[in-house]
């Protein structure tokens, strides 16, 4: 490779990102513009292979949602929404759609046109609500995908279990009844072959998620997981089932491998390895990084790039000889592990210690997301009753600046790597 | 012989204590914090150099700690108030495992090792609930003033509830309980133990282990001594110096830089 592509690669997958997240909603705001048909979604079980093969533009509300928290004008929307009526508990994600909705679709990445379907699981309690609030205001139809959850810690089914099949077939009588809707909404006529297509780009894609999450076993890592990962996170999800999309991730394998080789890390001095659990301070995105990297921590993992991209961390790869089955067998498997990884995490948290080489878990629950915070307290204690690796509880919000305290976030952050810089010092033999 | 100072700038005051080689107090200054947080720090270790008969420049080393750390302008490191007590209450109480420090607007529960490794803490949320600010405001409504609140609180016989656990609205509802003829011993009580109760809880949260010792500001309010050990059904450690916790703190993690010749492992960089 020579010099000039070697000064490419490094950093191609965030410069490739923001183009492919540029393009996406130019797309979109051309569908406003011509009031075309386009699908609601969310991240976890998006289903896109599917709405892909109807041609149909996917929007993702929660993206959406934490773009005005990352541009800074969430309060505009947020404030909008409660004024409509919206208690200031509600989830921030919701209330900023409510108010990009009642705008006609503003938004400051460009107009946002309207659902004509919602697609959705029960991954989370609140996509439910959330679709039954479009429903009313565009009088479209909402489809619930029903996943069947892990039944109890640990206690997984997989291909070959009765009780897998079972499920799976439960959600394949599900996809079946969504193909008829879709073919409603769009006047369409289901073509396998194009599902197949989209089917072969998402197991690209799968396949390159899995790999680079891997790379940041290395050391130093190869990609901060908070901020460079929620720029690939969002290429996962928004272009899951297109061409680009599967290259997209190709390609980000291949600057991995290059940095791995070269030794090219996110940090200057990588002192202390770090995993995230819960979602992203997006008020403060980039300095919530930063309170940890004045420290030479960096974030090597999240839990987020597990259950924010549908469980696409697990790698399932679809039988394209047999696409129908195995749709429902991969959104049975991944959506199961993104809830997996909200309800259970310290279960592969504890093998990661080891096998990513962690010098401590930060636990970020957040005010306005019941669903990935609820458990977190309980979670941690049994990390904690397990493993003597540090931990820290730091508490904010997704959305709503008005419960993100930055000077008491700092307390807590520079008094936990107080912890960590004492505890080298007094083991100096383990690193 | 070589000195080392601690500069605690609190929301409410500014500690400062020079310690010898010995890790003993030889001087102190408790001021208020005031607008100027810069000088509120100068003068408080110009006054804990006067009361020690020290001159500056023969303290070798100052590290800064408390909300106003980063403006200890004249310090050597920065370590945070959670550090700096759990530092102090070890070194003061070496069978302490829990800390509880109760000051202005922060009230921190810090479960340590023997070794003084903090193993955990956990904070007020972002409200001042369950702090010194929630007394004072009980002071205001009341018009007693906050040295008397404690004996005061001690008379009581009937002590009333107090539900809310936001400190503005402690205020009416303390207002309220006056308005419906309730003693004033009673009234100021329930605020005692509306406030145990919360800090009680974050305690919990990091699981309490004897021996538990109570630091900041709060320490010299008896009533809130007796109200947090009746909770807890345990006997706090207390000293004199216990509102200079963190202070010492800092001046402990300083005399650690001048023997380990490292900076203190809690040092903390510029903002």
């Amino acid at each position: 490779m020579s010099h000039q592509e070697a000064d490419g690669i490094v950093g191609r997958g965030n410069r490739e990102g923001a183009d492919l997240f540029r393009r996406w909603f130019s797309e979109l705001e051309r569908t406003a513009a011509e009031h075309g048909l386009t699908a609601y979604v969310f991240v976890m079980g998006s289903l896109c292979e599917l709405l892909r093969a109807f041609d149909l533009p996917v929007v993702f509300p929660e993206i959406n949602s934490l773009q005005t928290a990352v541009r800074r004008v969430a309060h505009e929307y947020l404030n909008q929404a409660e004024d409509y009526g919206y208690s200031p508990d509600i989830c921030g994600y919701v209330k900023a759609d409510i108010a990009v909705q009642l705008r006609g679709g503003e938004h400051p990445m460009g107009r946002i046109p309207k659902p004509s379907l919602a697609v959705l699981t029960n991954a989370c309690n609140t996509y439910i609500k959330w679709a039954e609030i479009w429903e009313r205001m565009y009088r479209i139809p909402i489809f619930t995908l029903d996943i069947p959850g892990t039944r109890a810690a640990g206690l997984q089914t997989w291909p070959g279990d009765a009780d897998f099949e079972n499920d799976r077939r439960y959600v394949q009588a599900q996809i079946t009844e969504l193909i008829a809707l879709c073919e409603r909404v769009t006047g369409r006529k289901f073509d396998i072959d194009r599902l197949r297509e989209a089917m072969g780009y998402a197991n690209e894609m799968s396949r390159g998620w899995k790999q680079v999450l891997e790379f940041n076993k290395t050391r130093p890592s190869l990609f901060n997981a908070l901020t460079d990962g929620t720029i690939y996170l969002g290429v996962a999800n928004g272009f899951r089932g297109a061409a680009e999309g599967g290259r997209y991730f190709t390609r980000l394998v291949e600057e991995m491998a290059y940095k791995a080789a070269n030794g090219i890390g996110t940090l200057t001095s990588e002192k202390y390895r770090l995993t995230f659990v819960g979602v992203p301070c997006y008020p403060i995105f980039r300095r919530f990084n930063e309170l940890f990297a004045q420290w030479g921590g960096t974030f090597v993992h999240s839990t987020y790039l597990w259950f924010a991209s549908g469980g696409a961390n697990v790698g399932f790869e679809y039988d394209l000889g047999r696409p129908l089955e195995s749709l429902a067998e991969g959104l049975l498997v991944s959506v199961r592990d993104a809830m997996d990884s909200m309800f259970y995490p310290e279960q592969a948290l504890l093998e990661m210690v080891d096998s990513f080489s962690l010098d401590g878990v930060v636990y970020h629950p957040i005010k306005s997301c019941r669903t990935t915070s609820a458990g977190m307290a309980d979670n941690r204690r049994a990390l904690m009753a397990a493993s003597n690796v540090p931990s820290l509880f730091i508490e904010s919000d997704m959305m709503d600046r008005r419960v993100v305290s930055e000077a008491q976030m700092k307390n807590r952050i520079d008094a936990f790597f107080e912890g960590l810089a004492s505890r080298r010092q007094q083991e100096p033999a383990a690193h | 012989m070589a000195y080392t100072a601690g500069v605690d700038v609190g929301s409410t005051q500014t500690k400062a204590v020079v310690i010898n080689e010995g890790k003993n107090i030889i001087g102190r200054a408790l001021i208020d914090t005031g607008a100027n947080v810069i000088v509120a720090a100068e003068q408080a270790f110009a006054r804990a150099l006067e009361n020690a008969g020290v001159q500056e420049e023969e303290v070798e080393y100052v590290v800064g700690t408390g909300y106003g750390r980063y403006r200890v302008t004249f310090g050597n490191a920065q370590v945070t108030e959670i550090s700096c007590h759990a530092r102090g209450a070890v070194e003061m109480f070496p069978g302490t495992r829990t800390v509880l420090d109760m000051g202005g607007q922060d009230t921190k529960a810090i479960r340590v090792r023997s070794s003084g490794e903090i193993v955990d803490f956990c904070m007020n949320d972002k409200c001042a609930a369950g702090t010194g600010r929630f007394l004072g405001a009980a002071s205001s409504a009341l018009g007693i003033p906050l040295d008397q609140l404690g004996p005061t609180a001690l008379r009581a016989e009937r002590p009333v509830r107090i539900s809310t656990t936001c400190t503005v609205f402690a205020e009416s509802e303390v207002l309220a309980w006056v308005g419906r003829g309730k003693k004033i011993e009673d009234i100021l009580q329930g605020v005692h133990q509306s406030i145990a109760a919360r800090s009680i809880g974050l305690l919990r949260r990091v699981g309490v282990e004897e021996e538990i010792t109570f630091t900041g500001g709060v320490t010299r309010n008896v009533g809130m001594v007796e109200a947090l050990q009746k909770g807890l059904g345990a006997k706090l450690n207390l000293s004199e110096d216990s509102h200079f916790m963190g202070a010492l703190g800092g001046a402990l993690f300083a005399l650690d830089h001048l023997r380990t010749g490292r900076t203190p492992a809690a040092a903390g960089r510029l903002p």
